[in-house]
């Protein structure tokens, strides 16, 4: 028995197409590993953020764009299908900044992306006007800039729901599994998994960090290394920080999430002291409030970064009927991911706004 | 619910909520809650529900007190002090 | 602080105690860590202050004086002691972190022993979570460093040794409960027979059975009413205990109280060595997760050993055995004696460990836990921190979720204060019999540092180098 489309990767990305061509009317099968696996979307901080995705890509910041726009959609169907709640808050996103160089590379960043891909309302705040908005900064905080699009919710909900509404739509969510080989020909695939062999039309690829061996059985290329991230997670504290920001982050629940580092040590999901210090005296500058605050839990996940950091989005020239996808930003883009990305791989055909996503862009020799 | 064994009175004071508490020599601030008649110390972030200490030996952290201005203290590992101040925590802590 | 020392020792129950003594009489630079503001561990709690008062020593009996010259030669020993630090995260690399008076240190070792013992299993039941339900541990921990006991009429409910020994001790200490609760399934007093001749041939056993056997009789002089093969507790209660209800046989009861004590035995202390990355395997003979470890108590990770009933319960006499053979094997490690003189050295701890575990099977089979304790109906909070019931956990697993970090992720259970401590082995339970599957397939939560709430403040304050 073959499967319309089987979807490789059960995280969000995956989990988002998989129950996108579920709804469709699509059967879908979304083979995932165990309960030990990189899985980038249990490390994942939880914003969808848009201010500052797409500098010198337009079209990926159209992108995020979109798919911001879609997340209430996305967001209303979780809860209308499972009665998960995600925790989709859009209340607008805040960068801050802790020194006046700080300030002016924002604003030359905004600046650069106004231009290159079009006013979002994204604007700097000063000093006084960052501190109307939000109570309790430290005097470090010199401005922030604030983009009214931008938010957050909760991506191990999301997580949940998807896999959960995707058996609701007769999908098959199939754990445990590890892709050993897949026999590609135009058109119709078969994945092998130890002894097991699921057959199917369309086949995608989200299969994070594993997409880079697995891409190249159908004709692919996804050139993606991991890098580190840890985050630290406080006791649940009464509600004090409504809008989403790029280090620090108030959940529904109340804990405090304080983020997050970038770290290029290959595949190690340690914590380290070091790189939590670092967190913590971050973001005491921030909020100072938050010294007594205590930290529960911190965890190191591993993010899934293409050459350039942007999304690849690519069907095979070679087996039709293949795509890969990724990006690190498995929460922000799971709107389009689900409810546009989807229905495109169903028809057959990625759209002319996906052309810019190829990873044929790391193929240019460099100068 | 309590009794001590040794019926001599304590010698060390100190506050719950504001309210004069007395505590003997060797006491965890949980024993000595307990043994002051205290039936619960905290209420539940999540549903606000009471509770007391259940192990006393560290594992289970439902006698999170706040201890002299510091939340989320373990009361079963901390010895009482003279002076210190206890407070009940009531749901998730505010910081701001 | 950043200080090097030869061996870093956590935890002053017997185990850590044996071992830090011995180090320090070879003349090792050795610390121990502990959290608590004492020496004893949970076993010989309060026991330096206990001698202040001789009644209560006299309660609570010669095994626990014992106890007494275990410190008293710690303290004699040289070895370097920090009470109340807590520590919340150590490396492979056997970076040692530890928080205390608000502020955190990092000591660095060649070898690092963890002595950080037991802790009383789970016992979730409905009305668990409930002002007025203690465990019995907890109860003897009051006692032993307080001299508090209960004050009116209280239940004791449950099963193994600790639970008849509390009841013996506050006999001794005028506090008399209503009743005793038996839950010692009817089954295994059968199946443990068949282990009786181990623990009949070894001297200690004969004196570990012969103590279990005057508790019991002890239990039936006092009169106070103990039901047999007690089987769906019930604590009833809206904000505190009001009441216990339960079968005995086919026979439904209910009593009256404020005050329940629950036990049903000891499982290893587990946060420590899993968050290092320590190999651990299931015990299907003490139904819990105990780390794989080799004769001298070398776990999985290079440098870092394990010591007493954190390796496996064995009880307060073995640990102190097992403590001192992870000394013999740190020494060896230090390159102070070699191979063959550790062997010699440690013979005879070898021996009286072996004899001190000869009653072990026995008990493991006579108090093994009832099928509802280790996996509770739909409706039982199993997670307290963050209140989620045994049925949301079945529930995940019937939408594919194979182990207990998804079911953690999806569910929130495990994330809260306790992170986990308490619901980690009854989630891994009830994942592994909603699949069909056994404990090692479903695995455990995978647990990090740091291993006790620790400030934002102290983080950031703290010296990484």
């Amino acid at each position: 028995m073959g499967y319309d489309l089987i979807v490789i990767g059960g995280g969000l990305v995956g989990g988002a197409i998989a129950w996108g061509a579920a709804t469709k009317g699509a059967s879908v099968a979304l083979l995932d590993q165990g309960d030990i696996a990189y899985r980038a979307a249990r490390g994942n901080f939880g914003l969808v953020w848009v201010q500052s995705k797409g500098a010198g890509m337009p079209a990926y910041a159209h992108w995020t764009r979109t798919s911001s726009e879609l997340w209430p959609d996305l967001a209303g169907a979780m809860a209308g299908a499972t009665g998960v709640d995600v925790a989709l808050r859009q209340p607008g996103g805040l960068a801050f900044c802790l020194s006046d160089e700080e300030m002016a590379s924002r604003t030359a960043l905004l600046h650069r992306m106004h231009n290159e891909s079009g006013d979002i309302g994204t604007r700097m705040l000063g000093r006084d006007e960052v501190r109307s908005m939000v109570p309790g900064l430290g005097d470090r905080v010199v401005g922030a800039s604030f983009c009214p699009i931008d938010g957050h919710a909760n991506p191990l909900y999301l997580l949940r729901a998807l896999h959960a509404a995707l058996l609701q739509h007769d999908g098959a969510y199939l754990p445990g599994r590890t892709v050993d080989a897949i026999d590609a020909a135009p058109h119709s695939f078969t994945v092998r998994c130890g002894a097991e062999r699921f057959t199917c039309e369309k086949l995608v690829i989200a299969a994070g960090l594993g997409s880079r061996d697995l891409a190249p059985m159908v004709g692919l290329s996804m050139p993606v290394t991991p890098l580190r991230g840890q985050i630290l997670v406080t006791e649940r504290l009464r509600p004090f920080l409504d809008y989403a920001t790029h280090v620090i982050r108030q959940t529904a629940e109340g804990s405090v999430m304080l983020g997050d580092s970038q770290e290029d040590v290959g595949f190690d999901t340690a914590t380290s002291a070091m790189v939590m210090q670092d967190i913590a005296a971050r973001n005491v500058a921030v909020f100072p409030a938050l010294k007594d605050a205590s930290i529960v839990r911190v965890w190191a996940a591993l993010r899934v970064m293409s050459p350039d950091g942007f999304p690849i989005y690519e069907q095979s020239a070679q087996y039709p009927g293949a795509f890969a996808t990724t990006c690190h930003s498995g929460v922000t883009l799971a709107g389009a991911h689900a409810l546009a990305l989807a229905p495109a791989i169903l028809a057959g055909e990625l759209p002319e706004r996906f052309a810019p996503f190829s990873s044929r862009r790391f193929d240019v020799p460099s100068a | 619910m309590f009794r001590r064994l040794d019926a001599t009175p304590g010698e060390i004071r100190f506050t719950f909520d504001g309210t004069e508490q007395i505590a003997r020599p060797g006491d965890s601030v949980a024993v000595a809650l307990l043994a002051a008649g205290e039936p619960s110390l905290r209420e539940t972030p999540v549903s606000g529900a009471p509770r007391a200490p259940y192990c006393m030996m560290g594992v289970c952290f439902d006698c999170l007190v706040e201890i002299d201005g510091v939340g989320n203290r373990q009361a079963c590992l901390t010895p009482v002090a003279e002076g210190m101040q206890v407070r009940r925590q009531r749901g998730a802590r505010g910081v701001l | 602080m950043n200080e090097a020392w030869d061996v870093v020792v956590v935890g002053a129950g017997p185990a850590g105690l044996a071992a830090a003594t011995l180090l320090a009489e070879q003349q090792a630079r050795v610390v121990l860590l502990d959290e608590q503001p004492a020496v004893g561990g949970q076993i010989y709690r309060g026991i330096e202050r206990a001698a202040e008062h001789p009644s209560l020593l006299t309660a609570l009996g010669p095994d626990y004086v014992y106890g007494a010259t275990l410190a008293a030669r710690f303290r004699a020993s040289g070895a370097a002691y920090r009470p109340g630090s807590l520590v919340w995260q150590v490396t492979p690399e056997r970076e040692v972190w530890f928080s205390a008076d608000g502020s955190s240190h990092l000591v660095r070792a060649d070898a690092v022993i963890l002595a950080t013992g037991a802790m009383e299993r789970s016992v979730p039941l409905p009305g668990w979570t409930l002002p007025g339900v203690m465990t019995a541990g907890a109860l003897q921990i009051m006692l032993k460093s307080s001299g508090v006991v209960p004050g009116e009429p209280f239940v004791v409910a449950g099963s193994g040794p600790l639970l008849f020994l509390l009841v013996q001790q506050y006999l001794a200490a005028g506090a008399r409960p209503a009743a005793v609760l038996d839950t010692t399934a009817r089954a295994n007093e059968w199946r443990a027979l068949r282990h009786l001749p181990e623990a009949v041939a070894d001297r200690a056993g004969r004196r570990d059975l012969a103590k279990g056997l005057m508790m019991v009789a002890g239990l039936r002089r006092s009169g106070i009413p103990r039901y047999r093969h007690v089987s769906d507790i019930r604590i009833e209660g809206a904000d505190a205990v009001t009441g216990i209800a339960f079968r005995s046989g086919t026979t439904q009861h209910r009593l009256a109280t404020r005050l329940v004590a629950l036990h049903e035995g000891v499982i290893p202390a587990q946060q420590m060595p899993r968050s290092i990355g320590c190999a651990f395997a299931w015990d299907a003979a003490q139904q819990c997760f105990a780390p794989v470890l080799d004769a001298w108590g070398n776990s999985s990770v290079d440098g870092v050993m394990i010591a007493g009933d954190a390796g496996g319960i064995g009880g307060g006499r073995a640990a102190e055995h097992a403590g001192r053979l992870a000394a013999f094997e740190a020494l060896r490690r230090l390159g102070r004696i070699d191979a063959a003189r550790r062997d010699a050295l440690a013979t005879d701890d070898r021996r009286a460990r072996q004899s001190q575990l000869a009653v072990r099977r026995f008990l493991d089979v006579l108090y093994a836990p009832r099928d509802a304790v280790l996996r509770p109906a739909d409706d039982v909070v199993v997670c307290r921190c963050e209140e989620i019931a045994a049925g949301a956990v079945r529930d995940v697993v019937r939408q594919g979720c194979l182990g207990p970090n998804q079911a953690k992720a999806f569910l929130r259970a495990g994330m809260g204060p306790c992170q986990g401590r308490l619901c980690g082995p009854v989630v891994t339970e009830l994942i592994a019999q909603a699949r069909g599957v056994g404990q090692d397939e479903v695995g455990y939560y995978r647990i990090r540092s740091p291993l006790k709430p620790v400030t934002v403040g102290e983080l950031a304050a703290m010296e990484t180098e």
